[in-house]
């Protein structure tokens, strides 16, 4: 009896090049979302142009957001993500295996192979990331003296803004993008995602949205910093729009690959692996969905309240005709919250997926840590209005909003417990992964108990709106979210590309990265509590030396993040050597395939046997079965899209 | 080949950013005195926003320069002309219509000394916050002919000329605005111009 | 054990030798009170830190691979008295923090924490005392001051009595400001169309910087000034002077009221 027909790609003659580039490709896209946003700008530009203010203040936001959408569609019908409903509605039967077949040109379009889909974000979240990071070297740069030199206030501004805001919509995919679409299938033993073409589209719109935003700057920038607050945002110039529409967009993505992810978990898991043995970093990744599935959608209407109080002069943040500030402030921090949650919880689900590999021991406490992660989850929902302590709002729910932001501590907590746990008796390597897994917890530790510090509100008046603040998040996300990230980029990328990263750069990395960044980072909690605020060009000279400090930390902080970039360029370009199919010798599912991972993933879907936390067994039985008993015998219906 | 257009892509928007800025214009110095002329109006006329109200500032040749960056010298009396063409607004904060920190308290507008404007005559003002001077000044009035449309404007057409003497501090760059909310079509008139370097707004350069 | 000892050395380190230095300084009740629970919290922290550091300072040491051969360690997959010992430790201390923090936001007797807490506020001065009210304006970008029981009069410059219960009144007339005069530990989001009070007692005689600590445009962090305490008699002085000053402006200023919405407002 033939075994049942794997799946293959597709295998069509592969095409020349010229025909690819003249297929449906991001050079299409590029081109068609500048053709859509001059369409579509000419269209808005008539409707709007009987308001007067347009004329008034030389900028047309109506013709802005309508280009911006034109761009968008021209951009998604360039990429082909029309293709597919189009064909349906003309009655054609379409494939929905496309762009699978072998070949570079698959990084370029839609893809729906999830693991090519991950190396795309990999690249597009490095890329942005590294911009938004060359903002932080022109932030420090000027900060190194007191008042405004050579970055004028306006473009400084604008420069905070950018970087703030690059950095949080990257870093809300940074871990749920990469790693989160190349690992989820192989984790739960399934060879695809639940909504392929979805997970690409969540992939472009990244990219687009990071592009828009940088467009921002031909459009006079933005000066509001990623908050956006109203009603500075309804005074901003045309730039606003481009972090509004940028914003947006990046909101409907989180929606999707929360969808997407949860979806796949629930409903694409190999037999046998049950909810008690899925790896820790896909329940990290599936109570980040949660999260953004709930939350993205709350920003989305704020933008849009926005978008409608700069075109049409609605009134929804403008106190005098009948709107509040505080409107835009509380719809704006519910999402908010959760974003950070969003960022932080895939770090915890990374250092704890990688610890047990380099402990050698099983995942201490798997339960209780799921049990934290939700509650992590749940409890970021109620805590928001901690972000508006001094603004004025009712005085009567300070204590309530206090109570429930320190409680989020206890969750967290149960993190560090774990990693306690798992450590304890262990036999560590110190290989660059479990240095950025271990140095996680000294980051987050120090962002977490100043975590505390702003919770309570007496506390909280000396510190909101200050470098302290600056210094807390930046210990959580950066400390927290980007060193597990880059752990993570350690652990995984041999497998995810095929080659081995070159070990000795990755210390040198780690250890340059995580001196300086505490160097960086450190003082500016003293910064912030001796008056200096945020978001300022000039400060009060008894700073100087100590803002001159951190700025050349900072600068040193850079150049840690280009060994990074000489490590990618010299190991997977250059030296290319490869990797063998378990370096770490881990347990986990994903470990047990051959590097690189077949297109297929599993050439039969393995049944589970355990967790994937098993060390420390002696001739424990190996995770999975790889060729479990055909279920039933007989034939086999060809899966569509054809096979060989 | 991909690599090589996102690094110039950055480079590119790196250089667009650090060379935005307006060039400075240094104050005519005359027997220990410095000397500043400027002149406002209602709106700049050309490239890259037409429509937006701005000062321009005389450099030491007679022209017309759009920048709002002064180059003064330290403990001087610095005196300034300023030439009015913009019709009036009004003030959002009537206590600006105080004239303050100048020589003697008062400025000279149109030949007579003022040390309180009303506040709805107010046009714009020239403010050093943290110098503590603040001289309002009056608008056009709105049934003036001949007012001008594009800068540079010519004395020919209708203003109003306020003279003031302020005296500077040691070096150090202090920012200074305008404090009637006078961008036009912007939610509570302080966008665009007013919070742009180079037409509402700018720094005083002390060396 | 290293850890006991640790805490025993660096936590009173931390109360009396690094505490004092905390900031805000003792200006004011207010600044008084936040020292006090920033020195608390750092007091709190610094344990639960040194446990952290000492622990996996120990594993890493400790607990590492003897040579090059990959073993395992011991297969121990949790311990649920020890989760629930540390889930007990955390609860207290956090429930204890914020019953602390709850307690010491409610206190009368100072009249708060010097933050904002909007239109009605809860915790007030005690009744029966004098209280100078001054309305903080802001506006993009400067502080200027009113005093409603001085004739309205407004002012570019912030003075204060010492020993007195002062109520700020924080408005704007256009963006989100925040008013943070730091050595008085007052801190108060200025937001438009809202009348956010703050009550301050300060303690002595000095100047103040005032900052402001919300992104309200080109000039932010330009938006700074001086404050200053004087005594009853200096700052009775004073207000005579700024009367005498401004009494050209004060006829034009509107009438005082807790929020204004001058115009332009709209777009046009």
């Amino acid at each position: 009896m033939e075994a049942a027909s794997i799946p293959t790609a597709v295998t069509a003659p592969p095409s020349t090049w010229r025909r690819q580039l003249l297929g449906f490709n991001v050079v299409l896209a590029v081109l068609l979302a500048v053709g859509g946003y001059a369409l579509f700008h000419v269209i808005g530009a008539a409707i709007g142009k009987k308001a007067l203010f347009m004329t008034e203040t030389d900028q047309d936001d109506i013709a802005t957001f309508f280009g911006l959408i034109g761009a968008t569609l021209g951009w998604l019908l360039g990429l082909g993500f029309f293709n597919y409903p189009v064909s349906r509605i003309l009655g054609r039967p379409a494939s929905l295996r496309e762009g699978e077949e072998y070949g570079a040109w698959r990084y370029f379009r839609l893809c729906t192979d999830h693991k090519v889909v991950a190396i795309q974000y990999f690249v597009a979240v490095i890329f942005f990331f590294f911009i938004a990071g060359l903002n932080a070297m022109f932030i420090r740069g000027e900060l190194a003296s007191d008042n405004s030199t050579f970055i004028q206030s306006g473009n400084y501004l604008t420069l905070v803004s950018l970087h703030g805001t690059m950095m949080l919509m990257m870093m809300s995919a940074g871990v749920l993008g990469p790693l989160g679409n190349y690992l989820v299938p192989l984790m739960i033993g399934s060879r695809r995602m639940a909504f392929p073409r979805v997970e690409s589209l969540t992939l472009w719109l990244t990219v687009l949205a990071g592009f828009v935003l940088l467009g921002a700057i031909f459009l006079g920038g933005f000066p509001t910093g990623w908050t956006g607050y109203a009603p500075l945002s309804d005074q901003a110039r045309a730039g606003m729009d481009c972090y509004i529409v940028s914003f947006s967009l990046i909101g409907i993505a989180l929606v999707l690959v929360g969808l997407n992810i949860i979806t796949t978990v629930m409903t694409l898991r190999a037999p046998g692996m049950t909810w008690n043995r899925l790896p820790i970093f896909v329940w990290g990744l599936v109570t980040t969905s949660i999260l953004a599935v709930l939350a993205a959608p709350v920003l989305a209407a704020a933008l849009y309240m926005a978008a409608l109080d700069r075109t049409v002069t609605s009134s929804f943040f403008v106190p005098s005709a009948g709107g509040s500030p505080f409107l835009w402030d509380n719809l704006f921090w519910f999402f908010g919250h959760p974003e950070v949650y969003i960022l932080a919880l895939p770090g915890f689900g990374i250092v704890l997926e990688i610890l047990p590999v380099f402990a050698r021991k099983p995942l201490w406490g798997y339960r209780v840590a799921v049990a934290g992660m939700f509650g992590v989850a749940l409890l970021s929902f109620m805590v928001w209005q901690h972000h508006l302590f001094v603004s004025g709002m009712n005085a009567n729910l300070r204590p309530f909003y206090m109570f429930t932001t320190e409680l989020i501590s206890i969750p967290t907590g149960i993190i560090f417990l774990i990693g306690i746990g798992t450590l304890w008796r262990a036999r560590m390597r110190f290989s660059v992964p479990m240095l950025f897994s271990l140095s996680f917890f000294f980051n987050f530790l120090i962002g977490g108990l100043t975590g505390v510090y702003l919770s309570d509100v007496p506390s909280n008046t000396t510190s909101h709106g200050s470098y302290f603040v600056m210094a807390h998040f930046h210990y959580t996300i950066m400390g927290g979210l980007v060193f597990a990230l880059m752990g993570g980029i350690y652990y995984w990328l041999p497998k995810m590309t095929g080659f081995k990263l070159n070990e000795t750069l990755g210390k040198i990395h780690f250890w340059t990265m995580f001196v300086f960044f505490n160097l960086t980072f450190f003082p500016l909690f003293a910064a912030g509590l001796l008056g200096m605020p945020r978001r300022v060009t000039s400060y009060d000279p008894s700073l100087h030396n100590l803002n001159v400090f951190v700025s050349v930390a900072a600068f040193c902080l850079g150049a840690s993040m280009l060994v990074l970039l000489v490590n990618l360029v010299w190991s997977l370009w250059l030296r290319r050597e490869p990797a063998e199919s378990n370096p770490w010798q881990s347990k986990s599912l994903e470990w047990q395939l051959p590097t690189p991972v077949p297109a297929y993933n599993f050439e039969r879907i393995p049944v589970i046997n355990s967790a994937p936390y098993g060390y420390g067994v002696p001739d424990a039985p190996p995770v999975a079965d790889f060729g479990p008993p055909l279920v039933r015998p007989g034939p086999v219906a060809a899966p569509e899209g054809g096979a060989a | 080949m991909v690599l090589a257009v996102l690094i110039a892509a950055v480079v590119f928007y790196v250089a667009d950013f650090l060379t935005a800025a307006p060039a400075a214009v240094s104050a005519v110095t005359q027997n220990g005195t410095a000397h500043l002329t400027l002149q406002t109006m209602a709106s700049y006329g050309h490239a890259p926003d037409p429509d937006w109200v701005t000062y321009m500032a005389q450099d030491q040749n007679g022209n017309w320069q759009h920048t709002t960056i002064y180059k003064l010298p330290a403990h001087t009396l610095v005196t300034v002309t300023l030439y009015q063409f913009d019709s009036a607004t009004g003030l959002r904060n009537p206590f600006l219509a105080q004239v303050r920190g100048t020589q003697g308290g008062f400025a000279v507008i149109n030949g007579k000394p003022v040390t309180v404007l009303n506040p709805d005559l107010a046009s714009h003002t020239f403010s050093v916050p943290d110098l503590g001077v603040s001289v309002p000044l009056p608008g056009v009035p709105s049934n003036a002919k001949n007012t001008c449309t594009a800068g540079p404007c010519s004395l020919s057409m209708a203003h109003t000329t306020i003279q003031f003497g302020f005296m500077t501090p040691g070096p150090g760059t202090y920012r200074w605005q305008c404090f009637v909310p006078c961008a036009v079509g912007f939610y509570f008139g302080n966008g665009g111009p007013m919070q742009t370097i180079g037409w509402m707004s700018g720094e005083l350069e002390v060396t | 054990m290293i850890w006991a000892v640790a805490t025993a050395i660096v936590v009173p380190l931390v109360i009396w030798v690094v505490g004092p230095h905390i900031p805000p300084d003792h200006a004011s009740v207010q600044s008084s009170d936040q020292h006090t629970i920033n020195v608390v919290l750092t007091s709190l922290a610094t344990p639960v830190l040194l446990f952290i550091w000492v622990y996996f300072g120990y594993a890493i040491a400790v607990f590492r691979r003897a040579g090059e051969e990959i073993v395992d360690g011991p297969p121990l997959e949790g311990n649920a008295r020890v989760q629930l010992i540390w889930l007990a430790v955390t609860s207290v201390l956090v429930l204890g923090l914020a019953t602390y923090g709850t307690v010491d936001l409610l206190n009368t007797n100072g009249a708060g924490d010097g933050s904002g807490q909007g239109p009605s506020p809860l915790v007030k001065p005690p009744s029966g005392q004098k209280v100078l009210q001054v309305q903080v304006i802001g506006q993009q970008w400067l502080w200027t001051f009113r005093y409603p029981s001085y004739g309205g009069v407004e002012t570019p410059y912030l003075a204060i009595p010492a020993n007195e219960y002062v109520a700020f009144h924080v408005t704007s007339l256009d963006v989100d400001h925040s008013f943070w005069a730091y050595e008085l530990g007052v801190k108060a989001d200025a937001i438009p169309g809202n009348d956010n009070v703050a009550y301050v007692k300060a303690l002595k005689v000095m100047s103040f910087q005032i900052r402001c600590a919300e992104l309200c445009g080109l000039w932010h962090g330009h938006m700074n000034t001086i404050g200053h305490v004087l005594t009853q008699a200096g700052f009775a002085a004073w207000i005579a002077k700024q009367q005498l000053d401004y009494r050209g402006v004060t006829p034009y200023l509107p009438p005082y009221s807790n929020v204004y919405y001058p115009p332009p407002s709209r777009r046009a």
